[in-house]
């Protein structure tokens, strides 16, 4: 049974809680407006991006030569695995489930024979990677610093990414990220990023004049599609983390609630049966005399 | 004649809307997109793109690494970076090209100074633009 004491100081303790986890829910929220306009506003570019890849993908023919960019090395023996995740902890199951989602497609692949490479964005996807996959983490890129996210930072990654691939680190290359659905629904996604997946018939049949020649064209284009693909994943990653980070916290804070409305009926429950039996105490006392 | 324009940078969409026509800055020269222009894929040199909009409407953006696209729906612009001209001012310029100077002279590692020379470069081509 514990005392009063022990009472009061878990009850004031579970209220300080509360006030920073009310706290960064306000936070989240307010950090969450600001990040989902940002991937709303980013979308327009990828999905120009991915509809002029694809026009010059369609109207450059089945037989024709393609970079290997874009229609890959031929082989898939060695994949790369680019983990999206938050620099920081308390969103719920934001980054454990893309390190999931990315664990169980290379314990696949790995089961298949194929060698399998990390490249981590942010700190927790590598916290959570490094025990089981350690020695096949390339790098680890840090986004702590930065306040607001640009489409240089996602540059620098697309071209450390465009850069292995033409010395030849990997043929596939898969981007994990969580697609912001909505605030209660994040949903982790992998994106095959190398080479180009292009949709079927999306293509226009439109035979096009190119300034430059294709090759020189599509050697710009690719790697540049890269790092759109990237800015899109991390802008999208960072409305979702927002997100579960307040649907986390907005649980805590009523949790939090809860205990306190437990352990304050169990305080005063104590304090009157402390005051009864002294009571008893005292007539029963008197009663003896 | 008016035809339909989109000008996209990876932050926002920057225009969109029907346009009488838009000239260009490519990597082989400037050219002028009118209504019904070939299907033409075209990659872009730092410069300025002019829109008109209408003979009375003519709006000047700086754009910087990207790429035009023409097809049987209009003209899209990928833009890396797209400033509008009258947002940029040559002594605040001047200031930054200076900043940007210092940087490269005193970047501790190889890489601060490859950043700082990139932005440098940025900047001069911004002045350029402006100078037209």
């Amino acid at each position: 049974m514990p005392s009063l004491k022990d009472l009061r100081n878990r009850i004031a303790s579970v209220k300080a809680t509360q006030k920073i986890t009310k706290a960064m829910q306000m936070v989240a929220a307010s950090k969450l407006r600001r990040a989902q306009a940002a991937a709303e506003a980013a979308r327009p570019y990828a999905e120009r991006m991915e509809r002029v890849i694809a026009n010059v993908a369609g109207g450059l023919g089945a037989g024709a030569p393609a970079p290997a960019l874009l229609r890959g090395t031929g082989g898939d023996g060695t994949h790369l695995l680019v983990v999206c995740t938050a620099e920081r902890g308390l969103c719920g199951a934001f980054n454990s489930s893309i390190a999931r989602l990315a664990r169980d497609k290379a314990t696949a692949l790995m089961a298949e024979g194929k060698t399998v490479k990390f490249l981590c964005v942010g700190k927790k996807g590598y916290d959570l990677l490094k025990r089981q996959f350690g020695s096949q983490i390339l790098e680890l890129i840090e986004l702590r610093g930065v306040r607001q996210l640009g489409f240089e930072h996602a540059d620098s990654i697309g071209r450390k990414i465009a850069e292995l691939f033409d010395k030849s680190e990997f043929s596939v290359c898969t981007l994990f990220f969580s697609r912001f659905r909505s605030v209660i629904t994040q949903i982790p996604t992998a994106q095959q990023i190398v080479p180009v997946h292009v949709a079927k018939g999306g293509g226009s049949s439109a035979v096009y004049d190119f300034e430059p020649e294709t090759d020189e064209l599509l050697l710009a284009l690719l790697p540049r599609n890269i790092s759109v693909q990237v800015f899109r994943a991390l802008l999208e990653n960072a409305a979702s983390e927002q997100g579960a980070r307040m649907s986390a916290m907005d649980n805590a804070t009523r949790n939090a609630g809860e205990m306190i409305r437990k352990q304050t009926l169990k305080y005063n429950r104590t304090r009157q049966a402390m005051i009864t039996k002294e009571l008893i105490e005292i007539i029963s006392g008197a009663e003896a005399l | 004649m008016a035809f339909h324009f989109e000008l996209v940078a990876p932050e926002r969409l920057v225009f969109a809307g029907d346009v009488e026509a838009v000239v260009v800055p490519g990597t082989e020269g400037e050219f002028t997109v009118l209504k019904d222009h070939a299907p033409l894929m075209s990659m872009l040199r730092p410069g300025v793109l002019e829109i008109d909009q209408s003979a009375a409407q003519k709006t000047k953006l700086f754009v910087r690494g990207g790429f035009a696209e023409v097809s049987g729906i209009g003209l899209t612009v990928l833009a890396e970076q797209a400033i509008a001209l009258e947002d940029l001012n040559a002594t605040e310029l001047d200031a930054d090209l200076k900043d940007a100077e210092e940087d490269i002279a005193d970047a501790p590692t190889d890489e601060a100074r490859r950043i700082a020379t990139e932005k440098r470069d940025h900047l001069r081509e911004l002045r350029a633009a402006l100078q037209i």
